[in-house]
């Protein structure tokens, strides 16, 4: 009998063993995970700040992040201690069958006093902690809204599509206004103001490694500010579900040095390369003679409809369809003859191109650098 | 202590002695009672039973259509003919069954910018479509023609601009204007900002006014 305890109690501390390793490997592998996304300088990661915004809302995180993980210890180890002072005290009641009264009824005033402490102890702490949050919370949150000093401003219009972005790079002279689509280009250490709006539904901008998350709403202007101080391409992603393809609805910002933004600023404000040779002479009038007109926007020709993105400069971007695709031939013919095969429900017709137009269309789209 | 023991027994004791009472007093007494139960139980059952065959029958998002139906082969300008005009039989829409296909064609008629003459349904640079007037016909190939090869006095040719489907999804949305589809494909909601009830739900209105002098209306 005796021994068939021992053996059953050095079972059951085994079992301890090896749960409580599982349960310590399930606790660190999550914190293990973060470390290695926050040290693999990411596209499109909060961890990875590379602007005053982001560093504010990478520190509030870090903050919430200790603070939870240390609470998540403490309570993994009262647990822990509780559970094995409850078997321990399992095991002193079995052994002793002679007493007539059971242990738990036993009044105990002692220690129920303690247990009263602990729990408004642990109430008290609690709610300091949770004070502490809402404060460092508000605090980022003001100054994450509050307006950047404005030299050398550049003011971006971005309006959300299902499921798209256009860009408007507005400018006191008209002349110099020009529109774009899922590419915004920024130059580096310049505060950007983003004034975000919608067409159909509500979207949201986001790109983590720059700024916080901010609601496209129909009808409404919402601002944003943002600065890169670090070149580089970051991505960004629609954060408010907007429909069947919310998912493939990416952006990408490209943070790059004055000179460099201002190259780009002056080639995009310029109007649509011609035609140079037959083939993309016989595309253009493709394009123009094709449904293609019905919603795309090639400066220099009549396409003038605002449906679409704007392709004046389509083969400067790197994606087509909201960064789902990068901007090669043969994406762009798949895309042009079958859209809905790559991102259903997308709003471009599939179009029956016989294949020497499809070729012709395709050198003239390339040709729109 | 004890009284509560007691309580609890005596409880007991009276339930049994009322189920035996019961038993007792009328043993046929029960049957309709469960008979009712049974019904109701069946009812909610079968109800039920029929919400899931409803929700088998969703109606499918077509993304990449074949036109619904053949396209006209060619214009007749004329319709004089011996023996008078052949009857037809009206063309058949597919995208009229469709309230997704309704509501793209109500999408496009404001991104190709039909709304720029006919405006919403009411007219202005171009005849209104939301009224029982139809200058070329209501059947939906005639207004398949009108939009594909334009008619005199200003509507333009959208033939080679608009693929077939999105014309047939057109079709659908202009004749939904009218009140000419069943009111289960109408397009449900507006995206505009103010919030209107679809063409197709709004109940049908006599025109107020209709440019006609009273005394005209009289002598006819």
């Amino acid at each position: 009998m005796r021994r068939e305890r021992d053996h059953l109690r050095s079972w059951r501390g085994l079992t301890h063993a090896r749960s409580t390793w599982r349960a310590a490997c399930v606790l660190i592998m999550p914190f293990a995970l973060t470390l290695l996304d926050a040290c693999s300088g990411a596209q499109q990661s909060v961890l990875d700040p590379a602007g005053p915004q982001a560093v504010r809302t990478d520190k509030l995180w870090w903050l919430f992040f200790y603070v939870c993980a240390f609470v998540f210890v403490f309570v993994m180890i009262a647990l822990f201690l509780a559970l094995r002072r409850a078997s321990l005290w399992r095991d002193e009641t079995a052994s002793a069958r002679g007493v007539t009264e059971l242990p738990m009824l036993r009044p105990a005033p002692e220690k129920e006093r303690r247990t009263t402490n602990v729990i408004v102890g642990a109430t008290c702490v609690t709610v300091v902690i949770l004070f502490i949050f809402l404060v460092a919370s508000y605090s980022v949150g003001r100054s994450l809204s509050t307006r950047m000093e404005q030299n050398n401003k550049v003011t971006i219009e971005i309006t959300g599509h299902q499921w798209w972005w256009q860009v408007r790079y507005t400018d006191s002279n008209p002349q110099n206004i020009f529109e774009t689509a899922n590419e915004i280009h920024i130059p580096v250490g310049v505060p950007v103001t983003v004034e975000l709006k919608s067409q159909d539904v509500i979207h949201s901008f986001w790109v983590p490694n720059l700024a916080g998350k901010k609601d496209l709403i129909p009808g409404k202007t919402s601002i944003l500010w943002l600065r890169a101080d670090h070149p580089g391409t970051y991505r960004g992603q629609c954060a408010e579900y907007c429909g069947m393809q919310h998912a493939h609805m990416a952006l990408y910002v490209v943070a790059e040095p004055r000179e460099q933004f201002d190259a780009w600023l002056a080639h995009q404000r310029a109007p649509a390369s011609q035609p140079t040779d037959d083939s993309q002479r016989r595309g253009q009038q493709v394009f123009l003679s094709s449904p293609c007109i019905m919603c795309h926007t090639i400066t220099g020709t009549t396409a003038g409809a605002h449906v679409g993105p704007d392709l004046t400069h389509l083969s400067s971007r790197s994606t087509i369809a909201a960064a789902t695709l990068p901007n090669t031939r043969g994406h762009l013919a798949g895309w042009v003859v079958d859209s809905q095969g790559v991102k259903p429900g997308n709003q471009m017709p599939p179009n029956n191109l016989s294949s020497e137009d499809l070729m012709a269309l395709l050198d003239y789209l390339q040709s729109l650098k | 202590m004890t009284s509560g023991c007691g309580e609890k027994s005596s409880g007991a004791c009276e339930r049994l002695s009322h189920v035996g009472h019961r038993e007792g007093d009328s043993p046929v007494g029960l049957r309709p009672n469960g008979l009712i139960v049974r019904a109701v139980v069946c009812f909610v059952w079968l109800a039920f039973a029929s919400l899931a065959l409803v929700s088998c029958a969703r109606e499918k998002r077509e993304f990449r259509q074949a036109p619904p139906a053949a396209r006209l082969e060619s214009v007749r300008d004329i319709d004089l003919s011996p023996g008078g005009p052949a009857p037809t039989p009206p063309t058949k829409n597919a995208a009229e069954e469709s309230a997704y296909a309704v509501n793209e064609g109500k999408r496009l008629f404001d991104q190709y910018n039909c709304t720029g003459c006919h405006f919403h349904g009411g007219g202005g640079i171009g005849p209104a479509l939301m009224d029982d007037k139809w200058i070329y016909g209501s059947d939906p190939a005639n207004i398949f023609e009108t939009i594909v090869e334009g008619r005199p006095n200003g509507m333009p040719s959208f033939g080679q601009k608009i693929s077939d489907a999105q014309v047939w999804e057109l079709v659908a949305y202009v004749r939904s204007m009218s009140g000419l589809l069943p009111k289960d494909v109408s397009p449900t909601r507006d995206d505009h900002m103010s919030a209107a009830p679809s063409e197709q739900r709004a109940p049908k209105q006599v025109p107020v006014g209709s440019g006609i002098p009273k005394s005209a209306e009289m002598s006819q």
